[in-house]
């Protein structure tokens, strides 16, 4: 058989039955099919005579029944943002880690992380609390506490030894991701944000499919200013819109360096295509800002420390206030209350 | 299988995100190249295709002969100049357009990915590098699971694994190298990528991503180091516009001049431009680190084939 790419489903089939296998059906659909996933599978009039017609019937219909719990488990939850990128290492994690000790320098103000990077959690490590593991008592999981007022849930929990490989299968990571919603003690927190891995796989359409019903505030892009992260990035976008996420934004990282003995500023990803911002514009998104290379970034990551308290006056610093600035408003937020001008 | 005239199979795999898969991926390919073999390049990375535009042939588009995809030529060998030829696979090319979301769930990827290794023609190859997407999941199963089945013993020569110095970045590699363990591939070494920034105004280095971490974690496994690679910004302008990497006097990596010679051809001169990518790279101040690289890489496998 010649291989074809115009087998797949269409984007829409697949965003609105994300986690449901197309059932493995035996014959062409005849022309009044209502459709292999339909409520009226293998039942409607159209089947009878069907060769598919026991198939249909007997693949599971409706909604996930568990997406009511999840709602009810996440009502007190105020705002809900996705980090999202095509492309891997342009600090999807550092900038969640980032945003949640910015939220989190209100004492008032109570955070959850959502790490859903099932293969590569970073999350634990840069919040400092890759050793906890998790509890679990009758009202369900406790999310490990990196401050006070910061929960961080994450699969590095889990694993017996650090370096354990999670080699998952999609239905597999899932069912983790769900667990991460139903089952965990968020309780009530002014912010939940949500890290993914790269790509528009599995664990991107999960976490659209739990937390739909509940509500997302939207999803904020991290690019590296390259063509070759922004062809990454524009797929991403194409995904959300496609899945009717709201993009807040995009934050240019990594965008210049300035060198520590003669402060010349080299653009180490040179933008030769105009990098976020002119992605922004095309796109007809807010751009956030830009964030400098810093190699403290880094090092206060690997630390598991805050780069906001640890360097304060540095550029970088200054650049992120301004993207969580931004990022506040376009979630009808008070800048200042979020993050005072300093 | 259509994989039967490859001699070797080279896997690049990196639990990380952005550490330089696909350009680690490149710069083998074109050192190999360069060596005189002749070298293939799968992209499985389904849902961010790199692979196209590092080589500069996005628009390509795939020839489907009877049962089977041929994959596209960016230069064919030149014996005279000791150049093998490069061809080059990837999803990137089967899409219609290139803003596109690929958006598929697992299985979907394993039989893209099974397709992949099963139908696409390659010619005489004697070594075939796959890049993979980042992590430990569907593609790499399905990777690990279709190789060891239907390769033959010989041909699947192992991976090179790719990381960044900093403890995120090899907090996650170490999940990738026991993934390797885990599924019987054997490590051929691992490349430190990114490691230092020489500033091209004052030459003073700086280590955005720290330095070492991945010479640690490969003595942590007991696996072959095969080197750290600095960061060239020379090298995504190459990459991005087809620029012929230029230095300024004094540039010296690893202790050799390769500052751009005074008498070199000027700087947008059309016929050196229009140059292969290969011959461009030549120029590039990472050439003799992969060079090295390369060669290193090539002993692991044939020791190999000596046991």
């Amino acid at each position: 058989m010649a291989p074809s790419l115009e087998a797949p489903e269409a984007v829409q089939d697949v965003l609105a039955n994300p986690l449901r296998e197309k059932p493995n059906l035996v014959a062409p659909e005849p022309e009044h099919c209502p459709g292999p996933e339909s409520e009226k599978a293998g039942v409607a009039d159209s089947c009878a005579g069907c060769p598919n017609q026991k198939i249909c019937a007997a693949a599971p219909k409706g909604p996930d029944p568990d997406i009511p719990l999840i709602n009810a488990r996440l009502a007190g939850i105020k705002h809900k943002i996705l980090v999202l990128s095509g492309k891997g290492g342009v600090g999807k994690s550092t900038f969640t880690s980032l945003l949640a000790h910015a939220f989190a320098t209100n004492p008032e103000t109570m955070v959850g992380v959502m790490d859903t990077d099932i293969c590569g959690p970073s999350i634990p490590k840069m919040l400092g609390v890759e050793s906890e593991t998790i509890h679990v008592s009758n009202a369900g999981w406790s999310p490990a506490w990196a401050m006070d007022n910061l929960a961080v849930m994450s699969i590095q929990f889990m694993l017996p030894n650090r370096d354990d490989a999670i080699i998952w299968r999609g239905p597999k990571k899932n069912g983790l991701i769900k667990q991460f919603l139903k089952d965990v003690e968020w309780g009530e927190l002014d912010f939940l944000l949500v890290d993914t891995p790269p790509g528009t796989s599995d664990e991107h359409l999960s976490v659209n499919t739990f937390l739909k019903g509940s509500g997302i505030d939207g999803a904020v892009m991290i690019t590296t200013p390259q063509e070759v992260a922004l062809l990454d990035v524009r797929k991403e976008i194409d995904f959300c819109r496609k899945a009717g996420i709201r993009v807040l934004g995009i934050v240019e990282n990594m965008s210049a360096f300035v060198c520590p003995k003669c402060t010349h500023t080299s653009e180490i990803f040179q933008a030769t295509t105009g990098g976020g911002r002119a992605l922004a514009a095309e796109m007809g998104i807010p751009f956030l800002g830009s964030v400098p290379l810093d190699p403290r970034i880094g090092m206060a990551c690997d630390y598991g420390e805050s780069f906001f308290d640890s360097f304060p006056d540095s550029p970088a610093c200054k650049a992120l206030r301004g993207v969580v600035r931004g990022l506040a408003s376009q979630v009808n937020l008070d800048p200042n209350d979020i993050m005072p001008d300093a | 299988m259509s994989l039967s005239k490859v001699k070797h199979i080279v896997l690049v795999l990196s639990g990380k995100g952005g550490v330089g898969k696909s350009s680690v991926t490149t710069q083998l390919a074109l050192s190999l190249s360069l060596a005189g073999h002749s070298v293939g390049v799968l992209d499985v990375d389904l849902t961010g295709p790199s692979i196209p535009r590092m080589f500069a042939i996005e628009d390509a588009k795939v020839t489907q002969a009877p049962g089977g995809w041929l994959p596209i030529t960016v230069h064919e060998a030149d014996a005279s100049a000791g150049i093998g030829s490069l061809r080059v696979m990837s999803l990137g090319f089967l899409l219609p357009r290139r803003g596109d979301a690929v958006v598929w769930r697992g299985p979907k990827k394993t039989a893209m990915v099974r397709q992949f290794l099963n139908d696409v023609f390659w010619e005489e190859t004697d070594y075939l590098l796959i890049d993979t997407p980042p992590g430990t999941s569907d593609e790499h199963i399905s990777l690990a699971e279709t190789l060891l089945q239907k390769a033959r013993p010989d041909q699947l020569a192992g991976a090179v694994v790719v990381t960044t110095p900093q403890a995120v970045a090899t907090a996650d590699v170490r999940k990738e190298l026991n993934f390797c363990a885990k599924t019987g591939i054997r490590v051929l070494g691992v490349v430190e990528n990114m490691c230092g920034f020489v500033c091209p105004n004052c030459s003073e280095c700086t280590n955005i991503f720290m330095s070492g971490g991945g010479e640690v974690m490969a003595n942590d496994f007991g696996v072959l180091f095969l080197g750290r690679v600095p960061i060239d910004p020379q090298f995504l302008v190459l990459i991005e516009t087809g620029k012929r990497p230029r230095y300024p006097e004094g540039t010296s990596v690893n202790g050799q001049d390769i500052s751009t010679p005074a008498n070199a051809v000027p700087e947008n001169h059309e016929i050196r431009d229009s140059a292969l990518l290969v011959r461009k790279y030549q120029d590039c101040s990472l050439t003799p680190i992969f060079a090295k690289i390369t060669t290193d890489v090539i002993s692991a496998v044939r020791q190999r084939n000596v046991v």
